[in-house]
């Protein structure tokens, strides 16, 4: 039988790409090589159109033991431990159907943290949604949440954080990006990479069904109308398998017993085994009749192409076999041996004794395209607010409809659905800058951060880049913590399509320069591209999750307000820029404007200043000024604590909607003891850092000096009502 | 003193209870559920967590497993018992404890710090505790929402088997106060002997000032009198 | 006009729950089991007499909310 023309088209592949398929094989494939082509082939798997670029991202460092490439990255936290983590999004999946896509977009990224031997310690997620009037938006909404907390809390893993935003740029084409974070002895670690001939390549956890088939391929392809029929392959998540999983897999590796091993994610026994072979320069040989299947009748391109959940592949030494399936065996879970390694470089598939599929590993993987997508220098967007009389509004009206917006209310509502302190080592839940958690039975924690900014990077895909970078350094370094690495997920529209490409290659390169500067490498991630609907692109959105360390549990801190007579001071320069800001879109409906630009000389060297204040304790509670300006981030401090603030109108600044509202970066608020002011101040000014008074703590109002007075009470309120309102049962 | 926490595929809180145990110098086993022998403890926890993924119903699995049979005589027997939220399923399922735990009214899992008032202290269990104190503890399921029939809830509170009810920080118990749905607000229960404690707050999630607080420990000191 | 409504999982899709309840049945003992899916089952009381157009106003609520298409089946019966 032929390959025709339609069939390439339904694996999603070009018709040159098939060509050079068969220049590679010397034949025409076969249906079930085809697929296993367009698995390997896609974007998902062989970043085709982003590797080129993704090389320029600083990976390496004194503490990094592994850099991009493997399930995860790998950083060093000192003595034997290290700290295993990446994100990684489920977006497509989870529009099609929200809770089953959250929750095994949470398994999969699991998986990708313990694989490598780490016991999972945290889970982060971002999720960004439609507008609040889209009618879309609370089913999926509500679905992706439970989904999140059912996969998590029944593994049993704290969901400690994350972000929740809302842009009707999301409105057919959701963002559900997870983050793992687990923890390891540095000395047992586990990798991809095959070694030895003859060994045992084994099959361990759920049975194989008709899961996902394309999974993969329907990640890297454009939605349209027709989308509905592509739903029968969204996946089911089973968290009991995964913890069954996780326990037995941890058990298996205090032995060492296991020479290679990998999680079998998108493009399920495909990509595990040829990413094995591939890295250790081997072949591999299958005998399909001994998959475990669910299914009656599953064909060989069922099972190389299924993505059910919970499964992962290992390779064994011969020796320890028995030892092995004992253990899988008290856990209930599959162990077969459906295969050896060889020395022919080939992946070469048996069933029903005949050869069904044989393609040279390098083929799949070094060989797959790489693609120097053309691409658009973006436009930047002028600042041009003047028409706007920001005099019309009155700061307090300004205040309570920004705290009371979708994107700036408490998330109580869904992370009261999170258990966040199983485990028992969450010190800092979510609601703070950077949650915290210990590392079990030591004196020393972790922070984590997950971050983006969609409205900066639209309007400006370099500064947006270098912003998003810098912010999640800043959370870090908000709650006391030494800022380490980070994982990124990468979330745009179409490569094919210069303008998308082109904001593409100007994120990262602005994310390049932030993260050399502050020597914050990136160590894990994953590229989601094809985020369109019909044609429409939606906002480029990087996610950045960032990792920070304390040494020490005495020197983590909050943004809870402490005494009442402390001063607050703001660290770093307000310049009165609110192009971008929360305030234009949720005063003006506006998106005009450029974001604010990112000195990263000045960035660090208040980060630094901040944690030398922090590490001297003379800061009793720290915030970052994000989005919404100084004003919204007193605000919160306040509702931290329920304490009030007497905050003072600024000396130079005429306009007080755009000092209180600006988005300037490289700032922070900081709560000093009176009798500690003269002390900060020197270091400050030593370092060459502007600063200034903006408050004193007080009890019960939050009051700016003969401007307006609010119970903090009456603020909590505002913050609190728009999830409760938004999801009541009519 | 010599406990044992009994570990059902799908527990979750057993770690963080054998932590807790061990702190106050418990010498603690797991006990795997597949075992048929269940060593001899003063004191017996069945942990929280999703037993079997909690498919059927919660707890509904584990009370059928080989251990429970160990443990449902060790009960009989007058030893102690304490099961945690997924534990008080698992006691109610398999007959140790009487009632229901339904859904949570609000529909949603629930985890959050809430605050409990100690009802009655005359028992193994809360003779730490003052009579009326409250206490700030961590709830995390999606099944509490106890229920029973009125015979045996008249049988619960005339006789002093109900030890914690939900209430606000100040102590107020009503329905403002019920984070999902229980009847009178109860949060734990006990066997008509008060060998045998199910409850739906985690104090093993309350016994280190660094994550949270110390509300949790005096249950497992007064466990130790 | 009564309907039983039963959904269960389409075939092909993972169940969780069945495969848990199959296990410990059959370590129970009933060893003649071969498979257990598990689905939800709704009774739906209309005022409609005519016996299709009911039929179809039932099954308007599956497609509508009682049942998730994307990964559940559904069957209608009439009982009264």
């Amino acid at each position: 039988m032929k390959i025709n023309k339609e069939q390439i088209e339904k694996h999603g592949l070009k018709l040159e790409e098939y060509n050079k398929i068969k220049e590679l094989l010397g034949r025409e494939a076969n249906l079930l090589e085809l697929g296993i082509f367009s698995a390997m082939w896609n974007e998902h798997c062989s970043y085709k159109s982003s590797k080129i670029h993704l090389k320029k991202l600083p990976t390496k460092n004194n503490i990094v033991i592994q850099g991009p490439g493997e399930n995860a990255g790998v950083i060093d936290i000192g003595d034997d431990d290290a700290i295993i983590f990446k994100i990684e999004s489920h977006n497509h999946p989870s529009f099609i159907e929200p809770y089953q896509g959250a929750a095994t977009g949470v398994g999969g990224i699991l998986r990708d943290v313990f694989t490598m031997g780490a016991r999972p310690i945290a889970l982060m997620n971002s999720i960004h949604f439609g507008s609040p009037t889209n009618k879309n938006t609370q089913n999926l909404l509500n679905g992706v949440v439970s989904g999140i907390g059912g996969y998590g809390n029944s593994v049993g893993i704290p969901t400690v954080g994350g972000e929740t935003k809302f842009n009707s740029t999301y409105n057919e084409n959701i963002l559900v990006n997870a983050m793992a974070v687990g923890h390891a002895n540095k000395n047992k670690i586990f990798y991809s990479k095959a070694k030895g001939i003859n060994k045992p390549v084994v099959y361990v956890g759920s049975k194989t069904g008709r899961d996902g088939i394309h999974g993969a391929t329907m990640a890297s392809a454009e939605f349209d109308e027709n989308s509905e029929e592509k739903k029968p392959t969204v996946q089911v998540g089973d968290p009991f398998t995964e913890k069954l999983l996780l326990e037995a897999c941890l058990e298996l590796m205090r032995e060492n017993s296991i020479i290679s091993i990998q999680d079998m994610g998108a493009a399920g026994l495909t990509s595990s085994s040829i990413e094995m072979a591939s890295k250790g320069k081997l072949g591999i040989e299958l005998d399909l009749n001994k998959v475990p299947c669910r299914e009656n009748n599953m064909s060989p391109y069922e099972m190389m192409l299924s993505e059910s959940q919970e499964r992962m592949l290992i390779i064994l030494d011969e020796k320890k076999e028995k030892k092995a399936k004992k253990i899988f065996d008290k856990w209930d879970l599959d162990f077969v041996v459906i295969g050896k390694t060889t020395d022919t470089n080939r992946l070469v598939l048996n069933f029903d004794d005949k050869i069904v599929a044989d393609i040279p590993i390098p083929a799949l993987a070094d060989k797959a395209p790489q693609y120097d997508r053309k691409w658009n220098k973006p436009k930047i967007k002028k600042n041009n607010l003047k028409k706007y009389d920001l005099k019309k509004i009155k700061i307090e009206d300004a205040l309570i409809k920004i705290l009371s917006s979708p994107d700036h209310s408490n998330k109580s509502w869904i992370t009261d659905q999170y258990d966040q302190v199983v485990m028992c080592d969450t010190i800092q839940k979510s609601g703070g800058d950077a949650a915290v958690v210990r590392i079990h039975n030591k004196n020393k924690a972790i922070s984590i951060s997950v971050d983006s900014s969609a409205n900066y990077c639209s309007s400006d895909p370099k500064s947006g880049g270098k912003q998003i970078v810098c912010e999640n350094w800043r959370n870090l370094i908000s709650v006391g913590s030494k800022p380490l690495a980070i994982t990124n997920c990468l979330n745009f529209g179409n490569p094919e399509k210069p303008d998308v490409m082109g904001e593409f290659v100007e994120c990262i390169n602005g994310m390049k320069e932030a993260c050399e500067f502050l020597n914050f490498p990136v160590v894990s991630g994953n590229v989601s591209f094809y985020n369109e609907t019909n044609s429409k692109s939606i906002f480029p959105t990087p996610v950045i999750g960032g990792i920070g360390l304390f040494d020490n549990l005495n020197k983590i801190i909050n943004m809870k307000t402490k005494k009442v007579g402390n001063l607050i001071i703001i660290v770093g320069k307000t310049l009165g820029h609110l192009g971008q800001s929360s305030f234009m879109r949720e005063i003006y409906s506006s998106n005009e404007g450029a974001p604010p630009e990112i000195n990263l000389t000045n960035e660090k060297n208040n980060g630094h200043s901040i944690l030398n204040l922090i590490n001297l304790n003379l800061i009793s509670s720290c915030h970052d000024v994000s989005s919404g300006g100084i004003l919204i981030s007193l605000a919160e401090m306040s509702m931290a604590s329920m304490l009030g603030l007497k905050i003072l109108k600024p000396k130079k600044f005429t306009d007080l909607n755009e000092y209180f509202f600006a988005e300037d970066q490289g700032r922070y608020l900081i709560e000093i003891e009176i009798d500690n002011l003269k002390k900060v101040e020197s270091i400050l000014k030593k370092s060459n850092i502007f600063y200034e008074v903006v408050a004193e703590v007080q009890n019960d109002i939050f009051e700016l000096s003969k401007t307006f007075s609010i119970k903090t009470q009456e603020l909590y309120k505002n913050n609190n009502q728009w999830f409760k309102k938004f999801n009541a049962i009519n | 003193m010599k406990s044992s926490v009994i570990v059902f595929p799908g527990s979750n809180c057993d770690r963080d209870v054998a932590v807790a145990l061990e702190k106050l110098q418990f010498k603690n086993s797991m006990i795997w559920h597949k075992e048929n022998v269940l060593p001899k403890s003063d004191l017996i926890v069945v942990p929280g967590g999703f037993s079997y993924g909690d498919y059927l119903r919660s707890g509904a699995i584990a009370a059928k497993s080989n251990i429970l049979n160990e443990v449902i005589k060790a009960g009989e027997r007058g030893s102690l018992i304490l099961g945690i939220c997924n534990g008080f399923q698992i006691l109610i399922e398999c007959g140790l404890l009487k009632g229901a735990l339904l859904r949570n009214s609000g529909l949603k899992f629930i985890s959050k710090n809430i605050f409990i008032k100690i009802q009655s202290n005359k028992n193994k269990f809360f003779n730490k505790y003052k009579k009326n104190e409250i206490l700030e503890l961590n709830i995390a399921h999606n099944e509490g929402n106890f229920f029973t029939d009125k015979k045996h809830l008249n049988e619960l509170e005339d006789n002093d088997l109900i030890p914690i009810k939900y209430c606000d920080k100040e102590g107020n118990i009503n329905q403002k106060t019920n984070p999902n749905g229980s009847i009178n607000n109860i949060a734990g229960i006990f066997n008509k002997n008060k060998n045998i404690l199910g409850m739906m707050p985690h104090p093993e999630r309350m016994v280190d000032k660094t994550c949270s607080n110390e509300d949790g420990l005096p249950l497992f000191l007064s466990l130790m009198n | 006009m009564k309907f039983a409504v039963t959904v269960t999982l389409k075939k092909d899709v993972l169940d969780p729950q069945g495969k848990v309840v199959s296990q410990t049945l059959k370590n129970m003992g009933m060893n003649n089991l071969s498979q257990v899916r598990q689905g939800k089952f709704f009774e739906i009381d209309l005022k409609e007499k005519d016996s299709s157009k009911a039929h179809n106003q039932v099954k308007e609520m599956c497609e509508k909310l009682l049942v998730n298409q994307i990964i559940e089946d559904f069957k209608i019966s009439k009982t009264e």
